[in-house]
């Protein structure tokens, strides 16, 4: 490396660096003209209707993905001083008032949301959130194995400490995965802030596999699942049954236990110090119309808020629970961290 | 004072040093001191005043004191195991020469390049209650976390070491041989020490990479073993408990210097020069099958998780058929991508050649320098120094770095939080140790006199360089861009957290496909993974090719 080289090194790095900082950086919020859109890893929408949005409101969409609900949520009160996007989509009920009072939104009620998408709004949250989908977290069983062995598939969070379900039910952990936060968060409903602790022992007792992810839990370990695994039940989606219906038609060969459901809701908000307010609203207000609300199912497999009607294999075979388990969103964000700790601790033994 | 008369280095003068040195630190502050350094300040001030109290409340838990120690000792045993079976393939891919041998390395090389969460489940498939050797029971076990770790990391083994081991010259064995001493008694006085040092490199490499592991270690150990790394994961990540992660990842910075400090310590000892010259490689001997033997263990078990893959990319809905293979010129079912499979490896292929050039101009400069042994005491630590400065991106975690960039590098004109150029950046930090640690100990061995000699003959310093050190050093070079292409190719912790929805690369879409709830963006997230490998195989495959017979060494 002679001196030449080494300083024209020295010179390329740095004219790289600087030529990036300049010209490919800077954050969406500095451009009125691109509405840049804080969401999670599973966001997905059809590109048409994307499109059509860009040439009806003239504003540019960049879609900035930030990990899972949690990551996303943590990431969002972190830049706070200095926001990267303009608004913000996948926030859930169990985060919610973390990101609310943490003061990261600015106000703001579409009047596009319909009466059913109203009646989801996040209490405690006032105007800061829109409702735009939801979902119910339950146990899925795998009918034929249970016809094979003789055994009725559990109705019940109550079942799974019997001692015929022994090593039956594989979950996503409580920690690492939102699954497996809403499953837990379905059983503190049920058995109360001081009696969830008990329940888990029984669980861990009598076999419960915990995997770190969803991905594992049903694609490896569920026996209904891509893997084939060993065990019947499984902590998924009341959306799930659809996916396994036979190539060819016929009946799902997995069903959702409903009374073990917990009901996820996804909102939408407008992200403060924003300085494309009105490219945000009319982000929210795209979001929350019938158009997009229908692709909902297919890209993101949740249940449009605004009540726009399921695809036939749904509205047939995924039923939502009539009395899900809930949870009071204030409780959630004050002692979530402290119960998930304590979950870890319970859980590990 | 003899050495210093030897030492004189007309050409080298100490402002140069300092001068090239300046560029590859101005790249480290930036790029990794001022993030980490970001989270750092955020969870020690809390309200503007500092608060320290955070390391007496966490090292208090003993469930914290059980993960420093869990940490340690997994990394420590994944690494030994990975050098004790590491070192006879080297010997058997590098040293001997049989037919096939081509292949061999390219399976070696492939768990190196897979995405952890596609190994996790290949893994997991294997190991479940229903999986093939699930009657192991070692589903959820600490063996399993090890075995995952390990898996990774004999192809680093193999590689550095058989790099090295290939330009060693054979004469002083064969000497010893036709003197007298047995082939184990040879190995362990000849050649053990001419290898040490790259197998002191590698191991160091290696440990620092399970160190900071956390896929593997979350996918198949979840709570009940977890590491230092994945413990800042679930603080930052999850529970948003900044001072806890700024305490922990203050813990792991101190193992992590105290590992590079006995190494250094250890590499220091070592006074054997490598003997160049020509090597010989040779069809194996009979007596060698115990090390044909470990060899054929080692492949059969990196290509069990590999084959399980491969298997599982080939099947849809229980039937065989290519149809998974198909699908990657989709975006996946329900619009799962934004971009198709195809478009994601061109994305991935740019960014691995941007990443490959930045490591390698900056791993050049550094392993300029660090090869400059100094002659003062003072200069010495001050090179090891800046040796161990550029490890230690290796030895953080991925997390805190990825948040630190996004709160520090938020502000003209380095908003880069959005920007396409981080990626790329940020996987030339993590290939940078490498490069390094393949360049340096070529360039070390140079004699200078060579270089003095080229210049009293009338060659200008620069001119020297040319004539003296590039030739010896372009083959290791070449293998330093393979490596680093290939960390750049499969690299996914810090790439997770900078790469655009609209710009991903093939481990971020690979990511993307297996989260999904049904089974068609499962099998197209198999096939992409089978795609992933076999690119980057192929990619190292070539860059192996222009440097066969590299004369190289550490």
């Amino acid at each position: 490396m002679s001196k030449h080289s080494a300083a024209l090194a020295a010179i390329t790095i740095t004219a790289a660096v600087t030529l990036s900082a300049c010209g490919v950086g800077g954050g969406g919020s500095s451009d009125a003209k691109t509405v840049t859109v804080m969401t999670h890893d599973s966001w997905a929408a059809p590109a048409e209707l994307i499109k059509k949005f860009e040439k009806d409101s003239g504003y540019t969409v960049k879609i900035q993905t930030a990990g899972d609900a949690g990551e996303l949520t943590n990431k969002l009160i972190l830049s706070k001083d200095n926001p990267s996007a303009d608004v913000v989509f996948g926030i859930d009920n169990t985060l919610g008032i973390r990101a609310v009072d943490a003061g990261v939104f600015r106000p703001y009620s579409s009047a596009k949301a319909t009466d059913q998408a109203k009646s989801l709004a996040l209490p405690g949250a006032d105007d800061d959130l829109t409702a735009i989908d939801y979902g119910d977290v339950c146990l899925n069983v795998d009918n034929g194995w249970f016809a094979s062995h003789g055994l009725a598939a559990p109705t019940s969070l109550d079942d799974l400490i019997k001692p015929e379900y022994r090593d039956l039910l594989v979950t996503p952990s409580a920690v690492t995965s939102s699954p497996g936060t809403a499953f837990f968060l379905a059983t503190v409903a049920k058995y109360g802030e001081n009696g969830w602790q008990g329940y888990w022992t029984k669980l861990r007792d009598n076999g419960v596999k915990i995997t770190s992810g969803w991905t594992d839990a049903y694609s490896v370990d569920f026996s209904g699942g891509e893997g084939k695994g060993s065990r019947p039940i499984v902590v998924s989606y009341a959306s799930s049954p659809p996916f396994t219906i036979p190539k060819g038609g016929g009946e799902p060969t997995t069903s959702a236990v409903l009374s073990t459901c917990f009901r996820q809701i996804e909102y939408a908000g407008v992200v403060k110090g924003t300085d494309n307010t009105k490219g945000a609203e009319a982000f929210i207000d795209f979001i929350s119309e019938p158009a997009f609300q229908k692709s909902i199912p297919d890209n993101m497999y949740m249940y449009p808020a605004s009540g726009a009607a399921l695809p036939a294999d749904w509205a047939k075979y995924a039923p939502l629970a009539t009395d899900p388990l809930t949870v009071d969103p204030s409780t959630i964000a004050a002692k979530r961290d402290g119960w998930l700790k304590e979950w870890a601790d319970v859980t590990t033994g | 004072m003899s050495t210093r008369v030897r030492a004189a280095r007309p050409g080298a003068p100490a402002w140069l040093l300092v001068l090239i040195a300046a560029v590859p630190l101005c790249f480290l502050a930036v790029f990794f001191l001022l993030p980490v350094g970001g989270m750092l300040h955020r969870g020690f001030f809390a309200d503007g005043a500092l608060d320290l109290s955070g390391f007496t409340e966490t090292l208090a838990r003993a469930r914290i004191r059980r993960l420093v120690w869990l940490t340690i000792a997994q990394s420590g045993l994944a690494s030994a195991i990975s050098v004790v079976l590491g070192v006879p393939v080297a010997y058997c891919l590098y040293r001997l020469s049989f037919p096939g041998q081509a292949v061999l390395r390219a399976i070696v090389t492939m768990p190196f390049v897979l995405p952890t969460i596609v190994v996790g489940v290949a893994f997991r498939t294997l190991l479940s209650e229903a999986g093939p050797l699930g009657f192991l029971g070692l589903d959820g076990t600490w063996t399993a976390i090890i075995l995952g770790l390990v898996f990774f990391n004999i192809s680093v083994v193999a590689r550095t070491v058989g790099v090295a081991w290939q330009g060693l010259g054979s004469r002083a064995e064969e000497s010893a041989s036709s003197l007298g001493a047995a082939p184990l008694t040879v190995f362990r006085t000849i050649t053990l020490p001419a290898l040490r040092p790259a197998i002191l490199s590698a191991a160091s490499v290696v440990f620092l990479f399970c160190a900071t592991s956390f896929g593997v270690v979350l996918t198949l150990g979840g709570l009940r073993y977890g590491t230092i790394e994945t413990e800042i994961y679930l603080q930052t990540a999850h529970f948003l408990d900044l001072k806890t992660a700024a305490v922990l990842s203050v813990v792991q910075l101190v193992v992590v210097l105290a590992l590079l400090a006995v190494i250094e310590r250890a590499r220091r000892t070592t006074t054997t020069r490598a003997s160049t010259g020509r090597s010989s490689r040779r069809r194996p001997a009979a007596a060698e099958w115990p090390v044909l033997g470990v060899t054929a263990g080692v492949v059969l078990f990196l290509l069990a998780p590999i084959a399980s893959l491969v298997g599982r990319s080939l099947q849809k809905d229980g039937a065989w058929t290519l149809a998974n293979y198909a699908a990657l010129g989709t975006t996946g079912a329900g619009n799962a991508l934004l971009v198709t499979v195809w478009q994601a490896l061109q994305v991935s292929l740019v960014i691995a050649a941007n990443a490959t050039v930045i490591a390698v101009l900056l791993g050049v400069l550094v392993a300029f320098v660090v090869s400059r042994a100094t002659q003062t005491r003072t200069g010495r630590r001050w090179v090891s120094a800046f040796d161990a400065a550029f490890m230690l991106p290796l030895g953080v975690s991925a997390v805190t770095v990825g948040f630190g960039f996004f709160i520090t590098l938020n502000h003209p004109p380095l908003d880069l939080r959005t920007s396409s150029v981080l990626v790329p950046i940020a996987q030339a930090t993590v290939a940078l140790p490498l490069v390094v640690r393949t360049i340096t100990p070529a360039l070390t061995q140079i004699d200078d006199r060579a270089r003095q000699a080229a210049m009293v003959l009338g060659a200008s310093y620069g001119r020297a360089l040319l004539t003296v050190d590039l030739p010896v050093v372009w083959r290791p070079l070449l293998a330093a861009a393979g490596f680093a292409a290939a960390v750049s190719m499969g690299e996914f912790g810090a790439t997770s957290f900078l790469a655009r929805a609209d710009n991903p690369t093939l481990p971020v879409v690979i990511y993307r496909l297996i989260s999904r709830p049904d089974a068609e963006n499962f099998g197209m997230a198999m096939a992409a993974s089978v795609v992933l490998a076999l690119v980057t195989v192929a990619l190292m495959g070539l860059v192996d090719r222009l440097g066969v017979g590299a004369v190289g060494t550490f």
